[in-house]
């Protein structure tokens, strides 16, 4: 059946006003085909325009083979979230395009290689049959390079159905190969052929137009491991050990090429961190307690079934109170899970990791700057409190490209926490507090002074850090009250930290009974459903979490409000747990869940409010 | 000086290099059992480290879970010192070196938080060749859970209840000859003068240094059957060499055979000396001492002395490229880099 047989029996839709910069183009390859290349060339472009973009990679665990797809959303309001419907779909792969084209939107633009023959599949959308495999035999002569070059074929085709400024795709190509002239060249060769080939073959039926304009002068792309990598940098991380895993590997990986050009210090030409890819997470945290007991501002990065193992350590820390920063880039579990989908699945078990009594400061970073702040906040707060701090991101904000303003650089000084690490200072503390207890609280915050190994020289500096019940002096001890005066002094120091972690972000809307809670990469949908509900005349407050233990301008909030709904990016409410069990009316909160794998979108969080709101 | 009849001169206690007694290098009270083998082991440490003039402040004192772990309590208490979880020590350990290199990490762990729960631990410890001292106090029985069987148990060795082991022993000593650990002795706690040697001689050593102790357990698994007895041990240790450690401030004296005896030179100059006692035993040679492991365990000899040296190995942190000033020195104001560092990457994410 020929192409055009089958564009006079389609009825096509009717002209349609255009859509201009607010769609989603969502690319169909197979994972390691080369594809991330031609799709960052792509967002940039956008981005490089003025448009407010962001990019998805929702890929297989796999090498190469599986289906793969990343998507561009392009926003004039500025919704950064996943969107639901697809506006543009670049139809690569075999194995997926049929049920790729199935789930597009009514009135979609679907450009696809003409061998995969999807166009009798549906007639409400507009289709553009390309030859990839042919043109890109004219177009490139090495036989190595085709398979990557193809690629940047639909790049090409892209431009001319989108209105792309040529330019763009060439200081976006310019940036991502850097100075290979030949990379640049082949592949702009490959761009160009595409655009020929569709100013020449094809023509526009769709109502898809990105148009220049003014919003990201200035801005940043980055995606949120690396964000957290830069935090980490700046503040001071002296040690990392980590074990690969996916989707954390990315941030160990992106501080050590920072450190390696930025931690060298300018005096003894030496790093001032040192790194060990560890065996197993369990060495990676048991290195991390080594180092920051030595006196190192330490971390380690992990997902959850690191997580897991680091459970025995995580209590070892706590209870001996020995600072680390824990970065856990959730995905989704339980077990190996989806490794490569996006879960915030971590969040009820690392509050309490371990066993026996135990609670932990959780921060929960909601943008890419707020990966660069956080981590910076851990060390501080792990130092401060002596004990482990975890920075919770996931996969959808690690991974995934995001746009931000430039990170703000800190003349805050770090805080070191109680440490006695000269001579003066451990005198001192002898001459006001008359002995050294290592778990005595002299202070009143139940945050005790530490020293540490090889520096002071003095007999009564030194104690000995064990696991087991101690007494303030650290001596061994399995007396019931040196036990209980121990666990509520840790209870004391918690309550202190309640204090300091940073604080929600609240926004009321005056006359509303209704609340939204949220936290983490969730922020993009809600602020988007929250937009659309005031659109409708639907006013909600919105209270975003960004750290535990709760802290007071959270329960006010569930005051303040009849009904609360919590967003969670997990099938059993884990936040919503936590609330309930700490809020003093759990009765107004509401949960949203939403795990399948994907990020949240605005429209599930619409809808759960909606549906809530109609009973 | 003249003395009053009927009073006693008061004695000064000999000091060592560093200015300090012997005492000021002892540790609490132990608590572990009258006649454990484990608490000579801990007095030849402390001699060791006294002998060795290693500031007590600057000892690191790291341990797992178990009644051996326990000991690093009962020396160098002005050393700091860390109890980690069951079979997780060499992680801890290898943490606190890579941030300083100026401590002397001195590990005490035991047949179980070694070759069985710790033995992932301990094969990565030995392959990145952390610098420190790896003690494992081994009497092949699990104490604190009251005499269950370890991984270095002797196949058909029996317990008190009469239970007996089928499983092959795993031996320490060939297992980190094979992964390339640079000074790998054998001792037994029962033979105190070659176990101050080969501690000396590990204090010199740069890298890990592992001493398999046998430490035989008073309480359940010394009984005639046992391989890991005092009995047992005492009929059947086999010294490759009397070992007598130089210092690298004492002056190599003169007086010896040279057919019988062997120099090892150490990093810090200081030398082990070895009084060969089998024919052509040369400590240098990986092959050789491997083989000389092989053949002991089939003979069922108990093979004590220094198997393995190799002295010029660089550590883990030469390899990883840590420099010499030890990264928890460096003031909080050289950890952030300047504001243009950060602008010069924000500017590359435009």
């Amino acid at each position: 059946m020929s192409t055009a047989v089958l564009e006079e029996k389609r009825a096509e839709p009717a002209a349609r006003p255009p859509v201009v910069n607010d769609f989603s183009i969502h690319v169909a390859t197979a994972n390691g085909s080369g594809s991330q290349s031609s799709n960052n060339i792509l967002m940039r472009a956008i981005f490089q325009m003025g448009i407010p973009v962001s990019g998805k990679n929702l890929f297989p665990s796999n090498i190469q083979g599986l289906p793969t797809w990343f998507t561009i959303r392009a926003s004039k309001d500025g919704f950064i979230a996943r969107r639901r419907d697809v506006g543009v779909l670049i139809c690569m792969n075999a194995e997926t395009a049929h049920e790729d084209v199935k789930t597009v939107a009514p009135g979609a633009a679907v450009i696809y290689e003409e061998s995969l023959k999807v166009e009798g599949l549906r007639d409400d959308v507009t289709f553009y049959p390309v030859p990839f495999q042919k043109l890109v035999l004219e177009l490139v002569q090495d036989g190595k390079l085709r398979r990557l070059a193809i690629n940047m074929i639909y790049v090409g085709v892209a431009v001319w159905l989108l209105g792309i400024d040529m330019a763009e795709i060439e200081k976006a190509l310019a940036k991502q190969f850097k100075s290979k002239a030949t990379a640049v060249e082949i592949n702009m060769k490959a761009i160009r052929g595409g655009l020929e080939w569709a100013e020449k073959n094809l023509t526009k039926r769709d109502p898809f137009r990105l148009e220049r304009m003014n919003a990201t002068a200035g801005k940043i792309i980055i995606d949120g491991n690396a964000a957290a990598a830069i935090g980490c940098m700046m503040g001071g991380v002296q040690f990392l050990a980590w074990y690969p895993i996916t989707p954390s590997s990315s941030l160990a990986e992106s501080l050590i090429d920072y450190a390696g050009k930025y931690r060298i210090d300018p005096e003894t030409g030496e790093p001032t961190i040192s790194i060990v890819q560890a065996e197993d997470e369990l060495a990676a945290l048991g290195m991390v307690l080594g180092a920051a007991w030595a006196g190192a501002r330490a971390m380690t990065t992990t997902s959850g079934p690191g997580i897991s193992l680091m459970s025995e350590f995580t209590g070892l820390g706590y209870y001996t109170e020995v600072p680390a920063v824990i970065v856990d880039v959730q995905r989704v579990g339980p077990s190996t899970g989806l490794p490569t989908r996006t879960m915030q699945g971590d969040i009820t078990s690392t509050y309490n990791l371990s066993h026996g009594d135990a609670k932990h400061i959780l921060l929960l970073p909601g943008s890419v700057e707020e990966c660069y702040e956080m981590a910076m906040d851990a060390f501080d707060l792990a130092e401060r409190f002596q004990t482990p701090v975890f920075l919770m991101s996931d996969l959808d904000l690690g991974m995934n490209n995001w746009m931000a303003d430039p990170f703000p650089y800190t003349d805050r000084k770090l805080d070191r926490g109680k440490v006695l690490r000269t001579k003066q200072e451990f005198d001192e503390h002898i001459a006001k507090f008359k002995e050294f207890g290592r778990y005595r609280d002299v202070d009143g915050d139940g945050i005790p002074y530490r020293t540490l190994p090889g520096f002071v020289d003095n007999p009564a500096a030194a104690y000995f850090t064990r696991g087991s019940g101690h007494t303030e002096r650290g001596t061994y001890s399995e007396r019931p009250e040196d036990y209980k005066n121990n666990m509520d002094r840790l209870s004391r120091k918690f309550e202190t930290a309640r204090q300091h972690v940073p604080k929600p972000a609240v926004e009321t809307a005056k006359g509303t009974r209704v609340g939204i809670i949220a936290y983490g990469s969730s922020d993009f949908a809600v602020e988007e459903a929250r937009a659309i509900l005031t659109k409708k005349g639907f006013l909600t407050s919105y209270l975003r979490l960004r750290a535990l233990p709760l802290t007071p301008e959270t329960f006010a909030f569930v005051s303040a409000h009849d009904r609360v709904y919590v967003i969670d990016q997990n099938r059993d409410g884990q936040m919503y747990d936590v609330l309930r069990l700490e809020v003093a009316e759990p009765s107004k909160l509401r949960s949203i869940r939403h795990y399948d794998g994907f990020p949240l979108d605005a429209e599930t969080v619409l809808e759960g409010i909606e549906a809530g709101e109609k009973k | 000086m003249s003395s009053t009849p009927g009073t006693t001169e008061p004695k000064t206690p000999p000091v060592n290099r560093a200015g300090l007694s012997a005492k000021e290098y002892g540790g609490s009270k132990s608590t572990l059992c009258v006649g454990c083998g484990h608490d000579v082991i801990t007095r030849q440490i402390t001699q060791a480290i006294y002998e060795m003039s290693i500031p007590p402040h600057r000892i690191a004192k790291m341990s797992g879970i178990g009644c051996s772990s326990k000991t690093t309590a009962y020396f160098a208490d002005r050393g700091h010192g860390f109890n980690a979880v069951h079979g997780r020590m060499p992680a801890v350990a290898t943490g606190a070196m890579m941030v300083n290199s100026s401590l002397v990490s001195i590990g005490v762990s035991g047949d179980g938080d070694t070759a069985s729960i710790g033995a992932g631990q301990f094969v990565h410890l030995l392959r990145r060749n952390v610098p420190m001292i790896y003690i494992v106090e081994n009497n092949g029985v699990y104490g604190l859970t009251k005499g269950q069987f370890s991984a270095t148990a002797d196949a058909g060795s029996k317990l008190k209840t009469g239970v007996v082991n089928d499983l092959p022993a795993i031996d320490l000593c060939a297992m980190a000859i094979e992964l390339g650990c640079g000074y790998v002795a054998r001792s037994f706690s029962g033979d105190m003068k070659q176990l101050l040697g080969l501690l000396k001689g590990a204090l010199a050593h740069r890298g890990t240094a592992l001493l398999d102790v046998i430490s035989p357990c008073v309480t359940f698994n010394n009984h005639d059957s046992s391989t890991k007895s005092y009995k047992w041990a005492k009929e059947n240790e086999i010294p490759i060499h009397e070992i007598g450690f130089i210092p690298y401030y004492e002056e190599i004296s003169v007086e010896y055979d040279p057919g019988t005896t062997q120099d090892v030179k150490l990093h810090d100059g200081s030398h082990i000396r070895l009084k060969k006692l089998r024919e052509d035993y040369d400590a240098t040679d990986k092959m050789k001492a491997l083989m000389l492991c092989q053949e002991s365990a089939q003979k069922q000899e108990f093979l004590t002395g220094l198997i393995y040296v190799e002295p010029t190995k660089k550590d883990f942190l030469e390899l990883s490229g840590v420099g010499r000033t030890p990264i928890v020195t460096y003031p909080d104001e050289r950890l952030r880099p300047p504001k243009q560092a950060l602008d010069e990457i924000m500017e590359s994410l435009k």
